[in-house]
């Protein structure tokens, strides 16, 4: 498929197989727009962790992926949200460590490491997760 | 879709062809515990070379499943990883810690059957349905 100047992809989250549509949903379009591997997966897996979190946490939501060429370049965005309770103490959730025993974390320290950007608002009846990866240069 | 579950000698070979949901995963899991009983089994190659994202709760799973064997007295060996998927792991700071790994599946079967005999020597007699400990 040839480059496209912009993607808007939108996946409902509502069963466990949306997790699936919605990062491979990601990878595409960071294919098409000229993302590496290693990027491809990063940002697959990441749309993977915050996803889940919508499902689990949130009771289902709504993942936009929204990429586009620039010049040079490429940058995409991600927006995962769900009406669901909220993160009751967002400050210990992004904590390293917290999330990362056996435990059902949320695993959003490692998110962030694998996304250049990530920011997350949260309040009963609306969490929203922005997350972005941008690359300069041909490649 | 139910991921089959091969029998090879002493070996359980099975192989993760595309990427799974979770229910998949876990339903894995299971099936792999349970061949283990049913064939006696104890050793297990897990191919993942056709796995292209592997995020905490696949890299859980996979954990836990190997954990699993090995109280039930077996061997679980991943084989196949992908190199974005090992970079991403350990990015993310999850790494497969105490899981055996394989670059490719022979070497996976040569490592479980490396492991198994040792654990036989270990026994000090061939004991298949020997309880750990």
């Amino acid at each position: 498929m040839p480059p496209t100047d912009e993607i808007r992809v939108a996946v409902n989250l509502r069963v466990p197989d949306d997790i699936v549509r919605a990062r491979q949903a990601g990878r595409d379009a960071a294919r098409t727009l000229g993302f590496g591997l290693a990027d491809q997966t990063r940002l697959a897996t990441a749309i993977s962790e915050i996803s889940r979190n919508a499902l689990h946490y949130g009771g289902g939501g709504q993942c936009e992926i929204l990429g586009r060429l620039m010049n040079p370049g490429r940058e995409i965005t991600v927006t995962v949200c769900d009406q669901g309770p909220g993160i009751p103490d967002l400050d210990k959730a992004m904590t390293p460590g917290f999330s990362t025993g056996n435990s059902l974390g949320m695993g959003l320290p490692g998110t962030r490491r694998l996304m250049d950007a990530l920011e997350i608002t949260s309040q009963p009846g609306q969490t929203l997760v922005v997350m972005s990866m941008r690359r300069r240069g041909l490649r | 879709m139910r991921i089959p579950i091969l029998k090879l000698g002493d070996i359980l070979l099975t192989s993760i062809q595309s990427d799974i949901s979770d229910e998949h995963a876990l339903m894995l899991q299971t099936d792999i515990l349970q061949r283990m009983d049913q064939s006696r089994a104890r050793g297990v190659v897990l191919d993942i070379t056709s796995l292209d994202i592997v995020d905490s709760y696949m890299a859980r799973i996979l954990t836990e499943t190997a954990r699993m064997a090995q109280l039930m007295g077996g061997e679980v060996v991943i084989t196949g990883m992908n190199p974005m998927v090992a970079l991403t792991l350990v990015e993310m700071g999850r790494e497969l810690l105490g899981v055996l790994t394989a670059l490719t599946l022979q070497q996976g079967i040569d490592k479980i059957k490396d492991r198994l005999a040792i654990l036989e020597g270990d026994r000090g007699e061939e004991a298949p349905n020997a309880a750990n400990g």
